[in-house]
Protein backbone atom coordinates (compact mmCIF):
# COMPACT_ATOMS: atom_id res chain seq x y z
CA UNK A 1 0.00 0.00 0.00
CA UNK A 2 1.73 3.41 -0.65
CA UNK A 3 1.32 6.38 1.27
CA UNK A 4 -1.86 7.48 0.06
CA UNK A 5 -3.84 4.44 0.17
CA UNK A 6 -2.56 4.12 3.96
CA UNK A 7 -3.54 7.39 5.13
CA UNK A 8 -7.08 7.09 2.87
CA UNK A 9 -7.61 4.11 5.27
CA UNK A 10 -6.44 5.72 8.45
CA UNK A 11 -9.47 8.33 7.62
CA UNK A 12 -11.79 6.15 6.89
CA UNK A 13 -11.29 4.46 10.10
CA UNK A 14 -10.90 7.37 11.95
CA UNK A 15 -14.54 8.44 10.63
CA UNK A 16 -16.03 5.35 10.74
CA UNK A 17 -14.88 4.22 14.66
CA UNK A 18 -14.21 7.78 16.03
CA UNK A 19 -16.66 7.49 18.90
CA UNK A 20 -17.15 11.49 18.24
CA UNK A 21 -19.04 11.71 15.29
CA UNK A 22 -21.20 9.70 13.32
CA UNK A 23 -22.38 9.68 9.47
CA UNK A 24 -25.38 8.99 6.81
CA UNK A 25 -24.86 9.68 3.54
CA UNK A 26 -23.55 13.08 3.17
CA UNK A 27 -24.32 14.19 6.69
CA UNK A 28 -21.96 14.02 9.31
CA UNK A 29 -22.84 14.51 13.13
CA UNK A 30 -19.11 15.77 14.85
CA UNK A 31 -18.28 16.28 18.30
CA UNK A 32 -21.76 15.69 20.38
CA UNK A 33 -21.70 17.02 24.02
CA UNK A 34 -23.87 17.50 26.91
CA UNK A 35 -23.62 19.81 29.95
CA UNK A 36 -23.76 17.18 33.11
CA UNK A 37 -27.12 18.03 35.17
CA UNK A 38 -27.22 17.85 39.00
CA UNK A 39 -28.85 14.74 40.36
CA UNK A 40 -32.65 16.39 40.63
CA UNK A 41 -32.56 18.03 37.09
CA UNK A 42 -35.21 17.70 35.06
CA UNK A 43 -33.94 18.93 31.76
CA UNK A 44 -30.58 19.11 29.92
CA UNK A 45 -29.07 20.35 26.62
CA UNK A 46 -26.82 18.77 23.91
CA UNK A 47 -24.59 19.96 21.51
CA UNK A 48 -22.88 19.22 18.47
CA UNK A 49 -22.01 20.43 14.82
CA UNK A 50 -23.33 18.62 11.82
CA UNK A 51 -21.65 18.80 8.31
CA UNK A 52 -23.30 18.53 4.80
CA UNK A 53 -20.89 17.26 2.46
CA UNK A 54 -23.73 16.54 -0.52
CA UNK A 55 -24.58 18.75 -2.97
CA UNK A 56 -28.10 19.51 -1.76
CA UNK A 57 -29.01 21.06 1.64
CA UNK A 58 -30.41 18.83 4.55
CA UNK A 59 -32.65 19.05 7.32
CA UNK A 60 -32.89 18.55 10.87
CA UNK A 61 -36.22 17.65 11.89
CA UNK A 62 -36.36 15.83 14.96
CA UNK A 63 -34.00 14.04 17.61
CA UNK A 64 -34.83 10.82 19.65
CA UNK A 65 -33.73 9.95 22.93
CA UNK A 66 -34.20 7.61 25.79
CA UNK A 67 -32.81 10.13 28.33
CA UNK A 68 -36.04 11.96 28.39
CA UNK A 69 -39.54 12.56 28.21
CA UNK A 70 -39.05 14.57 24.97
CA UNK A 71 -36.80 15.33 23.09
CA UNK A 72 -36.83 18.37 21.11
CA UNK A 73 -34.53 21.16 19.21
CA UNK A 74 -34.58 24.36 20.49
CA UNK A 75 -33.07 27.54 20.06
CA UNK A 76 -31.73 30.62 22.44
CA UNK A 77 -32.06 33.89 20.97
CA UNK A 78 -31.69 37.41 22.60
CA UNK A 79 -34.07 40.10 22.82
CA UNK A 80 -33.03 43.31 24.38
CA UNK A 81 -30.66 41.16 27.13
CA UNK A 82 -34.21 38.86 27.40
CA UNK A 83 -32.73 35.73 26.79
CA UNK A 84 -35.73 33.43 25.03
CA UNK A 85 -36.13 30.12 24.13
CA UNK A 86 -38.26 28.46 21.29
CA UNK A 87 -38.80 24.77 19.54
CA UNK A 88 -37.66 24.85 16.01
CA UNK A 89 -39.46 22.41 13.81
CA UNK A 90 -36.33 22.06 11.39
CA UNK A 91 -32.65 23.18 11.32
CA UNK A 92 -31.44 23.53 7.43
CA UNK A 93 -27.70 22.45 6.61
CA UNK A 94 -26.65 24.08 3.56
CA UNK A 95 -25.48 22.19 0.76
CA UNK A 96 -21.68 21.81 1.52
CA UNK A 97 -22.29 23.96 4.31
CA UNK A 98 -22.72 23.21 8.55
CA UNK A 99 -24.95 23.82 11.14
CA UNK A 100 -23.38 24.11 14.95
CA UNK A 101 -25.74 23.68 18.15
CA UNK A 102 -23.57 25.46 21.13
CA UNK A 103 -24.73 27.33 23.82
CA UNK A 104 -26.56 30.49 22.89
CA UNK A 105 -28.26 29.22 19.80
CA UNK A 106 -29.47 26.09 18.67
CA UNK A 107 -29.85 22.48 21.16
CA UNK A 108 -30.94 19.00 21.34
CA UNK A 109 -33.10 19.48 24.27
CA UNK A 110 -34.03 16.76 26.80
CA UNK A 111 -37.03 17.91 28.62
CA UNK A 112 -38.46 15.39 31.56
CA UNK A 113 -35.03 13.81 31.73
CA UNK A 114 -35.15 10.20 33.42
CA UNK A 115 -31.80 10.42 35.15
CA UNK A 116 -28.98 12.73 35.73
CA UNK A 117 -26.25 12.73 33.10
CA UNK A 118 -23.26 12.87 35.03
CA UNK A 119 -19.90 14.12 33.75
CA UNK A 120 -17.39 11.24 31.46
CA UNK A 121 -20.46 9.30 30.63
CA UNK A 122 -21.86 9.13 27.12
CA UNK A 123 -25.57 8.19 26.04
CA UNK A 124 -27.03 8.05 22.45
CA UNK A 125 -28.94 10.59 20.88
CA UNK A 126 -30.46 9.93 17.31
CA UNK A 127 -30.83 12.75 15.06
CA UNK A 128 -33.06 12.44 12.25
CA UNK A 129 -32.41 14.29 8.86
CA UNK A 130 -35.13 14.76 5.89
CA UNK A 131 -32.80 13.14 3.36
CA UNK A 132 -30.02 11.27 5.11
CA UNK A 133 -32.76 9.28 7.56
CA UNK A 134 -31.37 8.79 11.08
CA UNK A 135 -28.00 9.12 12.64
CA UNK A 136 -27.05 7.93 15.95
CA UNK A 137 -23.93 9.98 17.96
CA UNK A 138 -23.07 8.70 21.21
CA UNK A 139 -23.16 12.17 23.12
CA UNK A 140 -20.46 12.75 26.17
CA UNK A 141 -21.17 14.35 29.09
CA UNK A 142 -18.92 17.53 29.98
CA UNK A 143 -19.06 19.54 33.09
CA UNK A 144 -22.40 21.37 34.12
CA UNK A 145 -21.34 24.83 32.44
CA UNK A 146 -18.71 24.12 30.12
CA UNK A 147 -18.74 25.79 26.79
CA UNK A 148 -17.56 23.04 24.34
CA UNK A 149 -16.63 19.75 23.39
CA UNK A 150 -13.38 19.55 25.64
CA UNK A 151 -15.31 21.59 28.02
CA UNK A 152 -14.33 25.14 29.13
CA UNK A 153 -10.58 25.87 29.05
CA UNK A 154 -8.65 26.70 32.28
CA UNK A 155 -11.98 26.28 34.50
CA UNK A 156 -12.08 24.52 37.62
CA UNK A 157 -14.45 21.24 38.02
CA UNK A 158 -16.35 22.93 40.68
CA UNK A 159 -18.54 19.88 40.87
CA UNK A 160 -15.71 17.95 42.40
CA UNK A 161 -14.71 20.91 45.35
CA UNK A 162 -15.34 20.42 49.04
CA UNK A 163 -18.55 22.64 49.56
CA UNK A 164 -19.27 24.31 52.12
CA UNK A 165 -23.48 24.42 51.62
CA UNK B 1 -13.57 67.80 -6.06
CA UNK B 2 -16.69 67.82 -3.96
CA UNK B 3 -16.62 64.08 -3.53
CA UNK B 4 -13.58 63.68 -1.12
CA UNK B 5 -15.00 65.83 1.21
CA UNK B 6 -18.43 64.09 1.14
CA UNK B 7 -16.86 61.13 2.01
CA UNK B 8 -14.64 62.57 4.35
CA UNK B 9 -17.70 63.93 6.15
CA UNK B 10 -19.73 60.82 5.43
CA UNK B 11 -16.63 59.31 7.54
CA UNK B 12 -16.79 61.73 10.42
CA UNK B 13 -20.67 61.48 10.68
CA UNK B 14 -20.89 57.96 10.79
CA UNK B 15 -17.78 57.51 14.12
CA UNK B 16 -19.55 60.31 15.76
CA UNK B 17 -22.69 58.29 15.56
CA UNK B 18 -20.70 55.10 16.74
CA UNK B 19 -19.14 56.69 19.51
CA UNK B 20 -23.17 58.19 20.90
CA UNK B 21 -24.19 54.73 20.01
CA UNK B 22 -21.23 53.17 22.43
CA UNK B 23 -21.52 55.87 25.13
CA UNK B 24 -25.38 54.86 24.76
CA UNK B 25 -24.65 51.19 25.26
CA UNK B 26 -22.01 50.87 27.29
CA UNK B 27 -23.99 53.55 30.21
CA UNK B 28 -25.65 50.93 32.98
CA UNK B 29 -28.67 53.47 32.60
CA UNK B 30 -30.01 52.04 29.77
CA UNK B 31 -31.44 49.26 31.49
CA UNK B 32 -33.45 51.37 33.54
CA UNK B 33 -33.75 55.03 34.23
CA UNK B 34 -30.93 56.29 36.93
CA UNK B 35 -30.40 54.35 40.45
CA UNK B 36 -34.06 52.01 40.38
CA UNK B 37 -32.41 48.83 40.15
CA UNK B 38 -31.97 47.26 43.45
CA UNK B 39 -33.96 47.49 46.26
CA UNK B 40 -35.53 45.52 49.68
CA UNK B 41 -36.24 41.86 48.90
CA UNK B 42 -37.34 38.67 51.43
CA UNK B 43 -36.47 35.41 49.94
CA UNK B 44 -35.38 31.78 50.70
CA UNK B 45 -31.64 30.43 49.99
CA UNK B 46 -30.90 27.30 49.11
CA UNK B 47 -30.64 26.28 52.52
CA UNK B 48 -34.10 26.98 53.25
CA UNK B 49 -33.50 30.24 55.17
CA UNK B 50 -34.73 33.50 54.85
CA UNK B 51 -32.72 36.01 53.75
CA UNK B 52 -33.07 39.57 53.09
CA UNK B 53 -31.21 42.29 51.03
CA UNK B 54 -29.77 43.12 55.32
CA UNK B 55 -28.04 39.76 55.10
CA UNK B 56 -26.01 41.23 52.12
CA UNK B 57 -24.91 44.58 53.10
CA UNK B 58 -21.48 45.55 53.56
CA UNK B 59 -20.53 42.94 50.78
CA UNK B 60 -20.87 43.39 46.80
CA UNK B 61 -23.05 41.32 45.36
CA UNK B 62 -23.09 39.71 42.04
CA UNK B 63 -26.96 39.27 41.07
CA UNK B 64 -28.39 37.02 38.26
CA UNK B 65 -32.09 36.06 37.81
CA UNK B 66 -32.72 32.48 35.86
CA UNK B 67 -33.96 28.95 36.53
CA UNK B 68 -32.65 25.66 36.60
CA UNK B 69 -34.30 24.25 34.30
CA UNK B 70 -32.78 26.70 31.84
CA UNK B 71 -30.33 24.62 30.18
CA UNK B 72 -28.02 26.66 27.80
CA UNK B 73 -28.20 30.64 29.37
CA UNK B 74 -28.23 30.11 33.30
CA UNK B 75 -25.53 27.30 33.50
CA UNK B 76 -23.17 29.43 31.30
CA UNK B 77 -23.94 32.49 33.11
CA UNK B 78 -23.33 30.74 36.57
CA UNK B 79 -20.04 29.11 34.97
CA UNK B 80 -18.95 32.61 33.97
CA UNK B 81 -19.31 33.90 37.49
CA UNK B 82 -17.45 30.76 39.12
CA UNK B 83 -14.48 31.35 36.55
CA UNK B 84 -14.46 35.13 37.00
CA UNK B 85 -14.17 34.21 41.26
CA UNK B 86 -11.52 31.38 40.56
CA UNK B 87 -9.56 34.10 38.64
CA UNK B 88 -9.84 36.50 41.62
CA UNK B 89 -9.31 34.11 44.23
CA UNK B 90 -10.22 34.87 47.65
CA UNK B 91 -12.60 36.67 47.69
CA UNK B 92 -15.36 37.24 50.62
CA UNK B 93 -16.39 40.80 49.53
CA UNK B 94 -17.90 39.54 46.41
CA UNK B 95 -21.33 37.07 46.79
CA UNK B 96 -22.79 35.70 43.79
CA UNK B 97 -26.60 35.14 44.33
CA UNK B 98 -28.71 33.00 41.28
CA UNK B 99 -32.43 34.28 42.14
CA UNK B 100 -35.08 31.65 40.56
CA UNK B 101 -38.13 33.04 38.54
CA UNK B 102 -39.32 29.68 38.60
CA UNK B 103 -40.54 29.32 42.11
CA UNK B 104 -43.09 26.85 41.40
CA UNK B 105 -40.36 24.23 40.52
CA UNK B 106 -37.42 25.73 42.05
CA UNK B 107 -37.22 24.32 45.64
CA UNK B 108 -34.56 25.32 47.82
CA UNK B 109 -33.43 21.15 47.70
CA UNK B 110 -33.41 21.48 43.76
CA UNK B 111 -31.56 24.85 43.78
CA UNK B 112 -28.87 23.27 45.87
CA UNK B 113 -28.36 20.29 44.12
CA UNK B 114 -27.88 22.71 40.96
CA UNK B 115 -25.75 25.07 42.60
CA UNK B 116 -23.47 22.26 43.70
CA UNK B 117 -21.61 21.88 39.99
CA UNK B 118 -20.46 25.48 40.24
CA UNK B 119 -18.64 27.98 42.52
CA UNK B 120 -19.55 27.35 46.30
CA UNK B 121 -19.78 30.76 46.84
CA UNK B 122 -22.81 30.97 44.64
CA UNK B 123 -26.20 31.63 46.92
CA UNK B 124 -29.28 30.32 45.68
CA UNK B 125 -32.55 32.31 46.09
CA UNK B 126 -36.63 31.50 45.66
CA UNK B 127 -39.75 32.06 47.23
CA UNK B 128 -43.24 32.76 47.32
CA UNK B 129 -44.70 33.64 43.45
CA UNK B 130 -44.96 37.34 44.82
CA UNK B 131 -41.87 37.18 46.98
CA UNK B 132 -39.86 36.80 43.49
CA UNK B 133 -42.16 39.34 41.98
CA UNK B 134 -41.29 41.79 44.19
CA UNK B 135 -37.69 40.97 43.65
CA UNK B 136 -37.87 40.87 40.28
CA UNK B 137 -39.40 44.20 40.08
CA UNK B 138 -37.18 45.96 42.52
CA UNK B 139 -34.43 44.92 39.59
CA UNK B 140 -35.98 45.23 36.48
CA UNK B 141 -35.87 42.04 36.03
CA UNK B 142 -38.19 40.37 33.19
CA UNK B 143 -39.47 36.87 33.26
CA UNK B 144 -42.32 34.86 31.45
CA UNK B 145 -43.53 31.22 31.32
CA UNK B 146 -43.51 30.55 27.27
CA UNK B 147 -46.50 29.66 26.95
CA UNK B 148 -47.30 26.00 24.90
CA UNK B 149 -43.87 24.87 25.32
CA UNK B 150 -44.44 21.79 26.02
CA UNK B 151 -47.80 19.68 26.79
CA UNK B 152 -46.58 18.60 30.40
CA UNK B 153 -47.13 21.01 33.23
CA UNK B 154 -43.67 20.27 34.76
CA UNK B 155 -42.23 20.60 31.26
CA UNK B 156 -42.37 24.15 30.30
CA UNK B 157 -39.84 26.76 29.11
CA UNK B 158 -39.02 30.52 30.71
CA UNK B 159 -37.69 33.86 29.12
CA UNK B 160 -35.94 36.06 31.16
CA UNK B 161 -33.40 38.83 31.38
CA UNK B 162 -30.01 37.65 31.14
CA UNK B 163 -27.86 40.17 32.66
CA UNK B 164 -25.60 40.00 36.03
CA UNK B 165 -25.81 43.14 38.08
CA UNK B 166 -22.91 44.07 40.56
CA UNK B 167 -24.38 45.60 43.75
CA UNK B 168 -22.32 47.85 46.28
CA UNK B 169 -21.94 47.27 49.63
CA UNK B 170 -24.50 49.77 50.85
CA UNK B 171 -26.96 47.98 47.69
CA UNK B 172 -26.46 50.61 45.74
CA UNK B 173 -26.15 49.45 42.03
CA UNK B 174 -22.74 49.34 40.91
CA UNK B 175 -22.58 48.04 36.95
CA UNK B 176 -24.14 45.22 35.14
CA UNK B 177 -22.51 42.34 32.77
CA UNK B 178 -24.17 41.51 29.52
CA UNK B 179 -24.84 37.85 28.86
CA UNK B 180 -21.90 36.38 27.09
CA UNK B 181 -19.36 38.21 28.90
CA UNK B 182 -16.12 36.43 29.17
CA UNK B 183 -14.66 35.27 32.56
CA UNK B 184 -11.87 37.13 32.67
CA UNK B 185 -13.31 40.29 31.32
CA UNK B 186 -15.92 40.14 34.46
CA UNK B 187 -12.95 39.50 36.72
CA UNK B 188 -10.86 42.46 36.01
CA UNK B 189 -14.60 44.26 35.64
CA UNK B 190 -14.75 43.11 39.19
CA UNK B 191 -12.02 43.78 40.86
CA UNK B 192 -11.75 47.32 39.79
CA UNK B 193 -15.53 47.63 40.45
CA UNK B 194 -16.33 46.20 43.89
CA UNK B 195 -16.12 47.98 47.01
Amino acid sequence: MNKLNTFLAAMIAVYAFSPISANAGDIMVMEPWARASSKMAKSAAAFLVIHNNGKQADTLIAAESDMSKRTEVHESYMEKDIMMMRHVDTVVIPAGGMATLKPGGYHVMFMGLKKPLDMGTTFPLTLVFEKAGKVTVNVKVQKAGAMGAMGSKGSMDHSKMKHAH
Amino acid sequence: MKRPILYVLFAVAILLSALVAKNYFDSPNKIASGPTIGGSFTLVDHNAKAVTDADFKGRNMLIFFGYTYCPDVCPTAMQTISDALDILGDRPDIVPVFVSVDTKRDTPEVLKSYLENFHPSIVGMTGTPEQVVAAAKAYGVYYAIVEGSSGDPDDYLMNHSSITYLMGPDGAFITHFSHGTPPDQMAEKLDRMAK
